[in-house]
């Protein structure tokens, strides 16, 4: 880089210190966590348990899904902590899934497409 | 673990999006701050989030096109307590215990790293108590499927591949679960041991392990309650 900063003593100790540093956080973080983890999963039972229907019930369970599924890579997993580096070369990649749901949508739309044309809705193959 | 030999003494990395740009063009390490233990587990948990993904979407491309009516999870996995069916109710208590779980283990890393020999191995035996429970209800929901008729090829209810795709993500996920509670009990019996307080070097690869080890379980083992979450939004509440 052409960017060079001068190596003060203090500067360096930092740096030791920022090397040796360990994943380490209040207990009282991970319990309220875990207390959120649990409400979160009490809330997308319940979306069951009241039979919510329609897109109603699909955005609550992705809302409570991806929440979840945040707060454990966030906290019980340190990604919050982790430098950009790291945490980028985890969590970009599977955004291809996401284009691969795209893709795989649209072919589910023809395949059910051309099921209805060639057999009806009759059960079967 | 071996240390890594710098050559060149690294000037202070920044942060944000330069700190990322200087690190990954950077000499001999990209991950500054992170063991090789640490990056090549969440590597291989990331291999791990597309076996999962293309499971899920295999599931979603079988649903979407089926011209036959997906069998409703909600009553599927129904129990019937006490003269009331509850739906979906043994999913539910398996989310919980795996989320407990999750818990425990974030706490036997907590210890770990505060050098709580014991805490650090009960709460891991704890952890690998909850991952068994959770594998024993799998088994139980797989055996009530099973006497009910459900088949990989059909299943009483609807559209056959509901069996297919049900063995297939629960069956790998309670793989995974399984090899969990192995690895938990192993790096739990190291702790015990005092095997991190004195640097005594490994069986088989003969490096002195460090309580980092605890935290590279964990990671394995909160991905396992990560793509629980996904299994259960998709394939139980969708």
């Amino acid at each position: 880089m052409a960017q060079v900063t001068v190596d003060s003593p203090r500067q360096a100790a930092v740096q030791k210190a920022v090397h040796a540093e360990h994943q380490q956080h209040p207990i009282g973080l991970y319990l309220v966590v875990w207390g959120l983890l649990f409400v979160l999963s009490v809330c997308s039972y319940l979306v069951d348990y009241f039979g919510l229907q329609g897109y109603l019930r699909w955005s609550l369970i992705l809302i409570f899904m991806v929440l979840k599924a945040g707060l454990i890579v966030a906290v019980f997993m340190h990604m919050a902590w982790e430098r950009l580096a790291l945490l980028y070369a985890i969590l970009l990649p599977p955004i291809a899934i996401l284009v691969f749901v795209w893709l795989m949508t649209a072919e589910s739309h023809y395949t059910l497409l051309t099921r209805m044309a060639f057999f009806g809705t009759a059960p079967g193959n | 673990m071996a240390e890594t030999v710098q050559t060149h003494p690294s000037p202070p990395s920044p942060g944000g999006i330069r700190g990322f740009v200087s690190d990954w063009a950077s000499d001999q390490q990209a991950f500054k701050n992170v063991s090789w233990g640490k990056a090549m587990m969440w590597i291989f948990l990331l291999s791990d989030t597309f076996i999962f993904g293309c499971f899920l979407l295999a599931y979603m491309t079988a649903r979407m096109s089926t011209v036959v009516p997906w069998p409703n999870p909600s009553e599927v996995f129904a129990l019937n307590i006490a003269g009331h069916d509850i739906p979906l109710i043994l999913i539910a208590i398996m989310t919980f215990v795996l989320i407990s779980s999750s818990g425990t283990m974030a706490m036997a890393v907590n210890f770990g790293y505060r050098r709580n020999r014991r805490m650090t191995a009960l709460m891991m035996l704890l952890t690998a108590l909850f991952g068994a429970t959770f594998v024993g209800m799998q088994a139980f929901e797989w055996t009530k499927l099973i006497l009910e008729g459900v088949r990989p090829w059909g299943n009483p209810w609807g559209a056959p591949q509901f069996g297919a795709t049900f063995f297939m993500i629960t069956g790998f996920h309670g793989t995974h679960v399984t090899i969990g509670v192995i690895f938990l009990l192993i790096i739990a019996r190291k702790v015990w041991r005092g095997d991190f307080d004195t640097e005594r070097r490994g069986f088989f690869t003969s490096r002195k392990g460090r309580y980092e080890v605890v935290e590279i379980t964990g990671l394995y083992w909160h991905f396992v309650d990560l793509v629980w979450v996904f299994i259960f939004a998709f394939f139980y509440l969708w």
